[in-house]
């Protein structure tokens, strides 16, 4: 599997990745291999292997639906950029 | 040409939990803004969300009420995409594994027909934030992030915008059975967006899709489906081409409105959510929540129909709120007379009519049932007339005094006394020779305007049953 510089471009701006030309033209060799090298597993007879969705032999991990103390807004907003009151502000985006 | 709709419906659904779907915050809409929020609903990193219990239990029982197959397996994915309401930058969701697929629910036409909808899945997903826009930045408030949600997603089964509104209304009357979600559209915990295209009638291949979102009623998505029917049909009519897009109810305008998105075909990059463990959900975990269903809308309506010799329509009202059947059904159970058809109609008659023009619904009317009951029992022994027990009715609700005391109240008991009766019937007689005439004649209407005049003559106190004896006999 090959990648172009357009797909880079496409998942850096995905990413909110800024590249430079040099940047871009580096990451696109570098992910070319790393994809290269994980194509090798397509030579495998992997038939009869179970898709796996986890790593870990574990499931159906619930918790009671107790609530806990939530953090006070003062506390949730410590680490706010910007804030306004008591709500995160943010610059203006309507889709 | 004529041309066939083609509605498939996407309802999101905010389960009524105590907590948040991965963390124990409380849900409570009351509350200031971002005081329900913890470092895991924040998207902290190195935060370990686990999932609600409860949720699962929720989500299993409105799956199983859909009449959908549950997954063996099923996993949480990430649907990765920026929007300032969604702090991890990714939404906690299901792609390929969803909680369950291919579901149905029953709609009825105007004729009481019923038509199969596909339920295409019902999977697990969480609520993200709650945007307010400002004129130069946007404030976003997490409270709302987090809660679980359901998606429901309809095949493209709806063939109007009226089946779409009775899918709604059949989806929501199950829903509140369940008692598993507030279903409250203008509060936003079960939000509808709507696909609609149009085909000439008989054709195979789908039109182009057209996304409606916005709508804050189930009657808002009638509406946006109607409007969107009509442009369509011109667009078509008029020979015109339109590319898949997005547009906004608009309901002050009454019309929908293009969102000009410039972003292409969206790349979510979903993939299995490391953080959460699947869920095995076998067999003895189903029949468990399965027996534990309470007895839904349509299960009821029939066990009426059975049980009390209801029609279908009649029972279909009955049913559709949780609380107004058991209303319906206590009164039905304390009614002593064999025929159940005759409270029915006092349920579905005088006492709807009640509620409406009280703006409240038939539960919520404050009325002492075994009274009611006192009062069907007058009219039936006609000591007073069906309009005068209307009339005590809403008395009886506005003053919940007594049937008894009401009748006094108002001099309303019906005269059967013949002697009294029959100085009317010679007046009205007299009155009214052409009539007289015209019954002898074999006019049999003219025998009800004579029933008529004397029932005016006594401030509809007299006993028409008896009245039309009189008059007959003295006529015939
Ligand atoms: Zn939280």
């Amino acid at each position: 599997m090959s990648i172009d510089q357009e797909t880079v471009k496409h998942i850096a701006h995905l990413s909110r990745i800024e590249l430079q030309p040099k940047e871009l033209e580096k990451l696109s060799g570098q992910l070319h291999d790393i994809l290269g090298f994980i194509d090798k597993i397509s030579s495998l007879d992997i038939d009869k292997v179970e898709p796996t969705s986890h790593i870990l032999p574990i499931s159906n991990v619930l918790r009671e639906d107790t609530p806990h103390v939530s953090l006070s807004p003062e506390k949730a907003l410590e680490n706010a950029p910007s804030r306004k009151g008591e709500f995160f502000s943010v610059p203006k985006i309507i889709e | 040409m004529n041309y066939q709709t083609v509605i498939g419906l996407e309802v999101h659904l905010q389960l009524k939990t105590k907590t948040k779907a991965f963390c124990g915050c409380a849900i409570d809409f009351g509350k200031a803004p971002n005081s329900g929020t913890c470092p895991v609903c924040l998207g902290f990193p190195g935060t370990l969300p686990v999932y609600n219990k409860e949720a699962l239990n929720s989500a299993i029982k409105v799956a199983l009420a859909f009449n959908c197959q549950i997954q063996e397996h099923t996993k949480f994915d990430r649907k990765n995409y920026f929007y300032p309401d969604l702090p991890k930058n990714y939404q906690i969701s299901q792609f390929d594994l969803p909680l369950s697929r291919n579901g149905h629910l029953i709609i009825f036409d105007q004729e009481h027909q019923p038509k199969r909808i596909g339920i295409t899945r019902i999977h697990l997903e969480e609520d993200a934030g709650k945007l307010i826009h400002e004129a130069d930045s946007s404030l976003v408030d997490f409270n709302r992030t987090g809660i679980p949600l359901l998606e429901i997603v309809s095949e493209p089964d709806l063939n109007s915008p009226q089946e779409a509104f009775d899918y709604l209304s059949s989806l929501k009357s199950i829903l509140e059975y369940l008692d598993v979600s507030d279903c409250d559209m203008e509060k936003g915990s079960l939000r509808c967006d709507a696909n609609i295209s149009l085909r000439p009638q008989g054709a195979k291949e789908l039109g182009v899709k057209t996304e409606l979102k916005n709508m804050n009623s189930f009657k808002g998505v009638k509406d946006a489906l109607t409007f969107e029917v009509k442009r369509q049909t011109e667009l078509l009519q008029a020979g015109q081409n339109w590319q898949q897009e997005t547009r906004l109810w608009d309901v002050q305008k009454g019309i929908t409105v293009s969102m000009r998105s410039k972003e292409g075909a969206k790349d979510y990059r979903y993939f299995p959510d490391p953080d959460l463990a699947v869920f095995i959900i076998n067999t003895p975990m189903i029949s468990k929540i399965k027996a534990g269903l309470p007895e839904l809308p349509q299960e009821k309506m029939r066990r009426f129909m059975r049980d009390y010799s209801l029609s279908e329509p009649d029972a279909k009202i009955l049913v559709s709120s949780k609380n107004d059947a058991r209303f319906a059904e206590d009164c039905i159970n304390r009614y002593p007379g064999k025929d159940k058809k005759n409270i029915v109609n006092w349920l579905i008659g005088p006492l709807l009519s009640e509620a409406n023009s009280r703006k409240l619904e038939l539960h919520e009317l404050d009325l002492d049932k075994n009274e009611l009951i006192n009062l069907i029992g007058f009219v039936q022994r006609q000591e007073i007339s069906l309009l005068s027990a209307k009339t005590i009715l809403t008395r009886m609700i506005d003053s919940r005094k007594s049937a008894q005391t009401l009748i006094t109240e108002g001099n309303l008991l019906q005269i059967s006394d013949t002697a009294q009766l029959e100085q009317v019937i010679a007046a009205v007689i007299r009155e009214n020779e052409k009539s007289v005439a015209d019954f002898k004649a074999g006019k049999t209407n003219a025998l009800m305007f004579l029933v008529g005049q004397v029932m005016k003559k006594s401030a509809g106190k007299a006993n028409p049953k008896v009245v039309t004896d009189l008059i007959k006999r003295r006529l015939v």
